[in-house]
This record gives structure tokens, C-alpha cells and sequence, in this order.
């Protein structure tokens, strides 16, 4: 679930960063107006426990795998969103740094996934409304649960969009999101459960810890409309940036076009991004209530004729260089070559 | 005139779920002494602890830090006066660096930085650990953990030393090189242990707890000579007081 | 299980390796990060057929590790225990796409195959970088780091806390789970109900813990406040460093060097 470098681009990448630090400094805004930076030695000590939680794993009865903790909804429960997230972001962070689970440019990403869908989405619209101010036995289990699975298919749903914007995977749509999303529905139902089972056991033992959240999180409701707008604001330049990217660099999207329709090119008139998302929306018939057509016109224009974008090898399709004569696999065999003896060479001299 | 420098009367808590910890406890420290803090587990000893720097704020009675009573306003003062030296030191320790947890109090104190410096370094040299001062606290044995908790608390040059178990866990030779240290210190000490023997070496006075209440006050030698009196508290004699293994007699 | 103690062998090796003394360790850590992210930007930034142009890349890795006295065997290791995620999403690329893309003299390789080298490739580079980076590093100075390049004070401090009490946390997990492990007969593993009831445990001494050291840091006069000392000071190398490496990056991005070299050879036999 976690993104690696290898399978995305820097326009991607970039984009989910630059979301990703500004939920970071929102979240840490937030928590010195309201909370106190006294809950800091709590966070930290939770974002360990999350860790070590997550080394733990028990046996799924009847399929002989293993299941584990993701951590998510519990540090939203525990914490409240903005700590929760940022206890997230940083179990992320080690990961990454120390196990290379996701990518340093990804991580981006994978906060995003992992943390934004669980503490800002899930947790706030989900949890809270079922289990609330009255958590009972049955309540908790039912709000984990249906935040968690939904919390987890949004994230899961992020990683097939950011494949699939940045090209370099060729999963197609349709297929990546029939496997990723039962994986994760899988994944969801098994976190709602640790979720529940351990947030009503501690609710038992310990009732004033499930008030941290609430001393800390923001009153239901008041607070979510900046962040709410600064996604739109998000989602918009997100969309904007996209569609430059898309129509510079036609490939991500024309070879997901290819692959659904089969076809080479989309018989649809394309003004950029509208045709596409045109074709897209007829053939997998997704957001129906979203009217992306544009009048039907005469045969295809490439979206990347005209423009004076990026000439380099990203606009040779399917041309490549990946070394077609002997100079190419000579060139290559020279370079590690070159690269080893430059480094044996280095490690003499450092040794002594 | 005898400056009193802790001065606790008829002080009561009791806990949120209901045990009452301390049921009235009254006693005055003077500057410089050391004072043993002993009796069963359960007793109260680490609930009149943490009354002794603010952790905890008394339901009723008073205690007086330095000749100010504790309460919300007095608490940075009662803080500084007095160091606490908890039972874990990895609770202690939460910084990245020896360095850093060692800075901590006298950055929030609001020292300049040079004489931070100054004073990080003094500690550290104080109990032994100067080599240290870059080491990552997960890296430390026990002993040095203990040791840096304890210039952890020195670098704010408090005139109190409170510790809670300060010999748990450590090895015969690392407990005998904590004692001696402690043997040089200056400040008054407040140490609420288990280790009877430590008492002995290092306490001229004890306090007895029982049941939330002071069962004994008096000098070491004395009390703990009297079987009786021990063995109601859950206590005994210590080691050194108890005849020689082999040949069995005092 | 065993998971817990390999994470804690991992973190802890690491973490020595990064106290190492070498020029690569002495270098500011807020240049050593950008590097890392430049070099990612420019190796993922390539076309997805890309191959002989991302070989020169291999020389960034390759110095670091010489002059960082850092184990290659081990983090080869560590690259191949990463590789999965990145190995099955990119299997599907040759399984998708046929089309033959390049003859190797009367091998006729389809561009599925050649994007998947690709993404191995980029995998590989990205991943030692991202390792190199923490094993000459250290993580208190990539923490630092952050700090100074504009990161959040409080998201900077929740690092630095997690990565001191993974040690401690990892190892009551361990406790708990071997006091398990030592009490079970069939040997099967651990069910749900147990598991949940040991991270319950878990958690509450965790919510202790940290009750105890927020008391011990109000003991010490803490008012909501945590001040991280260790000044940064940039040096001429450290910049030297910078934007040599970067140099370099933009140079291997937009000149093929490998074939380049090919090139000069073959011409030079002919």
C-alpha cells in the first residue's frame, strides 16, 4: 500500500508533497491554538506504540495469513485529527527512512493516503457522527468499522490515481482498481476490528483517555470549512496542474485510454482534458452526475501537436532509448563498469 | 533560627478512583539533611513524592516549599527549588541527546546559552558522565541512565534532591558507585527506596509509612533496630543489621 | 515476532552506522537531504523506457557508500527486503504490454519488459539513496534539518520523540509477545482476541509512559515550549557538495551519458 519512487512521477509526486506540507503545517498550526504543545511527549510515545503495534501479527483463522494493526483510526480516536495526523505522518517518515516502506519522493503520497483519508475524512464525518459523545459497545465497533473500510478504500483509491497520472506502471484503471479495492476492503473490515476491539478495551479500563480527543479536537463541525476549502482550492490546482501534465505529456493518459478502449487515439474531439475525461466517463461509466462531455466534434486533434512543451524523450512514444545497437549496451556495461571502479578506488583511499 | 525547608502538615489525597493515599502527614526537613522515605509498597511513599515538587497539589493540609506554600502560582518556584528524580529514567529521559535532556531544565529556565553550557557540563562532570554528553539515551546501561537523569535534575541547581528507587535495578558495584556519589552531595537529600542498606549508609533521618500515614520519624539507627516497628510496616532490618549468613549471630 | 527483533536490529544499526566519523558524515545534513531529493526528482523524472540513461545515476550511490564507509551488502539487502511492492505492480508491465519495442541483436524485447527493467532500476537508485541518506545521516540530523529548511516545529519534535521511544516501545512489544509465545503450545501464532488484548495492554502502559514524562518534564520547568539547540552552520564543501552533485543530476538528465560512452568506444574501434 505504501507508493515506491520507482512508480511515480515528479509532477505527481510534487503535487502530493506540496498537499502533504500544507496539512502538515495546518495540523501543526492547529494543534498550538487549540491543543497545547503539551500533548507533544503523547504523541510521540503513541507514534511509537503505532510502530511497534504494527510489528505485531496475528493469524487470520481459515486463510493461514497474517493481519496487523495500520494505526490510523486509532490515533484519530486517541488524539483528534490534526495530532492524529501528524503522529501519522511521522510513523510514515520512519518507515520510509529506515525500511524504504514507500519512497522519500512518495511520501508524499502515502501521508496522504494513510493519514489524510483516516484523521480529516473518516474520522471527523464518519466516527465521530456514529460513536460521538456516547460511545457504547456496539456504536464503536460499527463507527470503526465503517471508517476504517471507507477510510482505507479512499486511501487505496490514491494510490491508483497517482499510478496512473504518473505513467510509468501500466496498470489500466479498471484493473488496478479491481485490485486494490477488494485487497483494502479486506484490509479495512480487519483494522475496523483491532480498531474496535481495542478502543472499547481501553474505553473500559481507562474512560479518560477516549476525553484526550475530545480536550483536544476541534468542536464538531466549526473548524472543518478551512480545510475544506483549502482542498478545493487544492483539488483545483491539483486538477489544473494535472491537466497541463497531461496534455504536455500525453502518455499517461492516452496509454490508460489505450489500454481500456484498445483504441490508438480517442475518436472523440479533445480539448485536452475534457475529451479524455469524456471517453473515460463512457466507457467506465464512473461520476455519472458529472457532465465532462464537450460537443462531439470532428476527428482527433492530439492534444500534443501544437504545443511547445517538453520535447524531450517523454514525447517519443513508443520510440525509446533504451539502446537499440551495441554502443547502447556497450555505453551501459562502460557506465557500471566506470561506477564500480570508481568506487572501489574511493573506498581504498577512505579506508586508510 | 533553623530554616525550614520542607514543611508538610496534615496533608491528605486521595486518588480520583477512590484510595485514599495519604491520610494526614506531618513533617518538617531542614537544610542539608538527608531523609529516608520508607515503608510497604502501597504505602503512599511515591504519592507524598510528587507532593514535594507539584505533580501533585495537596486536597487539604499544606506543604511549604522554602517557606512558601504550595500552590498554582508558587509552582515554578517549588519547581525549581526542588529536583526530581524519577523511578524510570527512560521516563526522564526524553530528549535525543545526554546533552539535550541535560539543557532542558536550564533552557526553560531561560539561561543564555553559554552559561547553559556551562552548566550542562558541570552537571555532566558532577556525576561522571561527561563522556556521554553526545550519546543517544537508548544507547546508555542502566547505571548511566541513572546517572544522566541525575544531571539532568542537578543542571537546575535545585537546593532539594528528591528521588524515587534510586538503586533499582543496578548492579552491586554501579549501587555502591551511586551511594558515594550521593555522599557528596550538598543538597538535602529525600530518597524513598526499598534498599534499606542505602538507608543506612546515606540517611541520618527516616520517615515510616504506613497505610497513608507516618508511622515513625526519627533517626535511622533507632528505627531500624526496632523489630516491632518493622515488621508492622511490612519491613525489616537491614542486611548490614542482620547477623552474618553463616555463623547466624548479630 | 521476529519481525519486532530484525526492526529493532535495523534501526539500531543504522543509527550506529550514522555515528560514523567520515567526510560524508560531517557534511550538513540539510544538504545531504536535498541532494537525496534532487537526485530522486531526476531519476523519477525519466521517461518510463528509460534505461542506459539512468545508469550514470549509479555513480551517486556508489561514491557515497565508498567515502561514507557504509556496508554494501547489507544495504543491498535491505533494497531487495523493499523491492515487493514495487516487483508486483511492475510485473504487470510486461504481462501488458506486447508491443515489441527493441531488437538485441535476434532477441526482440517488448517495451513491457524494458519499462519493467526501468522501474527496477529506478527502484534500486531511489531506495539506497533514501538509505544512504539515513545511514550517513543519522536521524536526529535529518530531524534538524527539517527544522531548519521550514518544516513545522511540532511535526520536527514528533519525530525526534518517536524515534527515541521506538527502542523502548519495540522492546515491551517484544516482552509481550515472548511472555506469549512462552505460554502457548500449539505453536499456531497468535489469534485476534489475544492479539488485541496484548496491544490494549500495549497501549495503556504506552498512555502511562506518557503521563510519567510529561510529569517529568514539568518537573523540569517545561511551559509548552521545547527548544532544540545545535546550531547549523553551512560550510564552503557542504555547498561545493550541493551543487556539484546537482550539476551533475542536470548534466546525466539531459545527456545520455551511458550511450555517449558506448558511442566514443565504438567509434573509436572503427
Amino acid at each position: 500500500m505504501h507508493m515506491a519512487d520507482a512508480l511515480i512521477s515528479p509532477a505527481v509526486g510534487g503535487t502530493m508533497w506540496a498537499a502533504t506540507a500544507g496539512l502538515t503545517v495546518y495540523s501543526a498550526k492547529k494543534l498550538k491554538a487549540e491543543a497545547d504543545e503539551h500533548l507533544v511527549p503523547l504523541m510521540g510515545v503513541l507514534g511509537a506504540f503505532v510502530f511497534a503495534a504494527q510489528m505485531l501479527n496475528f493469524t487470520i483463522p481459515a486463510t493461514g495469513s497474517s493481519g496487523h494493526l495500520g494505526g490510523g483510526m486509532i490515533l484519530a480516536i486517541l488524539l483528534g485529527p490534526y495530532a492524529g495526523f501528524l503522529v501519522m505522518a511521522s510513523v510514515l517518515t520512519i518507515q520510509a527512512l529506515f525500511f524504504a516502506d514507500g519512497g522519500l519522493l512518495a511520501l508524499g503520497c502515502n501521508i496522504f493516503n494513510l493519514g489524510f483519508f483516516p484523521c480529516f475524512i473518516a474520522y471527523p464525518f464518519i466516527y465521530k457522527k456514529i460513536a460521538g459523545d456516547q460511545p457504547t459497545r456496539g456504536r464503536i465497533l460499527l463507527g470503526a468499522m465503517t471508517s476504517a473500510i471507507i477510510g482505507l478504500q479512499l486511501g487505496a483509491f490514491g494510490v491508483v490515481l497517482e499510478t496512473l497520472f504518473s505513467g510509468i506502471s501500466e496498470l489500466p484503471f479498471a484493473s488496478f482498481v479491481l485490485l486494490m479495492q477488494p485487497i483494502h476492503l479486506a484490509i479495512g473490515i480487519v483494522e475496523g476490528l483491532i480498531t474496535a476491539a481495542v478502543v472499547s478495551f481501553v474505553w473500559k479500563v481507562h474512560p479518560e483517555t477516549l476525553t484526550l480527543a475530545k480536550a483536544s479536537a476541534s468542536a464538531p463541525g466549526h473548524s472543518h470549512k478551512p480545510l475544506l476549502v483549502g482542498l478545493a482550492l487544492f483539488a483545483l490546482a491539483a486538477g489544473g496542474m494535472l491537466s497541463w501534465f497531461a496534455s504536455t505529456h500525453p502518455d499517461g493518459l492516452e496509454w490508460s485510454i489505450k489500454a481500456v478502449s484498445g483504441k490508438e487515439e480517442l475518436e472523440a474531439s479533445k480539448a485536452g482534458v475534457h475529451g479524455v475525461l469524456a471517453s473515460l466517463q463512457e466507457k467506465l461509466s464512473f461520476l455519472p452526475d458529472y457532465d465532462f462531455k464537450k460537443p462531439v466534434g470532428e476527428k482527433e486533434v492530439k492534444a500534443d501537436e501544437d504545443k511547445e512543451g517538453k520535447a524531450g524523450e517523454e514525447k517519443s512514444w513508443p520510440e525509446v532509448s533504451a539502446g537499440k545497437s551495441l554502443a547502447g549496451v556497450l555505453g551501459a556495461a562502460l557506465t557500471l563498469l566506470l561506477a564500480g571502479a570508481i568506487g572501489f578506488g574511493l573506498r581504498r583511499y577512505y579506508a586508510r | 533560627m533553623s530554616h525550614h525547608l520542607v514543611e508538610v502538615t496534615e496533608l491528605h489525597y486521595t486518588y480520583p478512583d477512590g484510595t485514599s493515599a495519604l491520610r494526614g502527614i506531618s513533617f518538617l526537613i531542614t537544610h542539608g539533611e538527608s531523609v529516608a522515605i520508607i515503608g510497604a509498597n502501597g504505602a503512599g511513599k511515591s504519592t507524598l513524592l510528587l507532593h514535594l515538587n507539584g505533580c501533585l497539589l495537596p486536597q487539604a493540609g499544606t506543604v511549604r516549599i522554602g517557606g512558601l506554600p504550595l500552590n498554582k502560582k508558587t509552582l515554578p518556584q517549588a519547581r525549581r527549588t526542588v529536583g526530581m528524580v524519577f523511578q524510570d529514567p527512560d521516563d526522564q529521559l526524553f530528549m535525543p541527546l545526554v546533552y539535550d535532556d541535560v539543557a532542558f531544565a536550564p533552557l526553560n529556565l531561560g539561561l543564555p546559552l553559554e552559561e547553559v553550557e556551562e552548566v550542562v557540563m558541570g552537571a555532566l562532570a558532577r556525576v561522571g558522565a561527561s563522556h556521554l554528553k553526545d550519546r543517544p539515551p537508548y544507547r546508555l546501561s542502566g547505571g548511566e541512565k541513572r546517572a544522566v537523569a541525575i544531571a539532568s535534575v542537578l543542571s537546575m541547581s535545585p537546593s532539594i534532591l528528591v528521588m524515587d528507587e534510586p538503586t533499582a535495578s543496578l548492579d552491586p558495584k554501579t549501587r555502591r558507585q551511586l551511594i558515594e556519589l550521593l555522599k557528596t552531595f550538598n543538597h538535602t537529600l529525600i530518597i524513598a527506596t526499598h534498599d534499606l542498606d542505602l538507608v543506612m549508609d546515606l540517611c541520618r533521618r527516616t520517615l515510616v509509612l504506613k497505610d497513608g500515614r507516618l508511622a515513625a520519624d526519627g533517626p535511622t539507627l533507632t528505627l531500624m533496630q526496632d523489630e516491632e516497628l518493622l515488621a508492622s510496616c511490612n519491613l525489616e532490618k537491614p542486611l548490614g543489621m542482620q547477623g552474618c549468613p553463616v555463623c547466624r549471630r548479630a | 515476532m521476529g519481525n519486532l527483533e530484525s526492526a529493532l536490529f535495523n534501526i539500531g544499526y543504522l543509527e550506529t552506522l550514522a555515528y560514523q566519523q567520515t567526510p560524508l558524515h560531517r557534511l550538513d545534513p540539510r544538504v545531504k537531504l536535498l541532494t537525496t531529493l534532487v537526485f530522486i526528482v531526476a531519476v523519477v523524472s525519466f521517461g518510463k523506457y528509460e534505461i542506459t540513461g539512468l545508469l550514470p545515476f549509479v555513480i551517486y550511490p556508489v561514491v557515497l557508500i565508498a567515502v561514507g564507509n557504509l556496508p554494501p551488502g547489507y544495504l543491498a539487502k535491505k533494497v531487495l527486503l523493499a523491492a515487493p511492492f514495487a516487483f508486483f505492480i511492475g510485473i504487470f508491465n510486461p504481462l501488458l504490454d506486447r508491443a515489441v519495442l527493441v531488437h538485441l541483436g535476434p532477441l526482440a524485447i517488448s517495451g513491457g519488459w524494458v519499462s519493467f527493467a526501468s522501474i527496477m532500476l529506478r527502484f534500486t537508485l531511489t531506495v539506497s539513496a533514501g538509505f544512504i541518506l539515513i545511514a550517513g545521516t543519522g536521524l536526529n540530523a535529518v530531524c534538524l534539518a527539517l527544522d531548519r529548511l521550514g518544516a513545522p516545529r511540532s511535526f520536527v519534535l514528533q519525530l525526534l520523540f518517536l524515534y527515541r521511544y521506538i527502542f523502548v516501545l519495540t522492546d515491551e512489544a517484544l516482552r509481550l509477545a515472548r511472555a506469549r509465545a512462552l505460554r502457548s503450545f500449539q505453536g499456531r501464532g497468535m489469534g485476534f482476541k489475544v492479539f488485541t488484548y496484548m496491544i490494549g495492554q500495549l497501549l495503556l502502559r504506552t498512555l502511562d509512559r506518557a503521563r510519567r514524562i510529561h510529569l517529568a518534564m514539568l518537573s523540569r520547568g517545561f511551559d509548552g515550549e521545547i527548544h532544540l539547540l545545535r546550531p547549523l552552520h553551512l560550510h564552503g564543501r557542504d555547498v561545493v557538495f550541493f551543487l556539484g552533485w546537482s550539476g551533475l543530476f542536470a548534466l546525466m538528465r539531459w545527456y545520455n551519458l551511458s550511450d555517449q560512452l558506448g558511442r566514443l568506444v565504438t567509434e573509436l574501434f572503427q
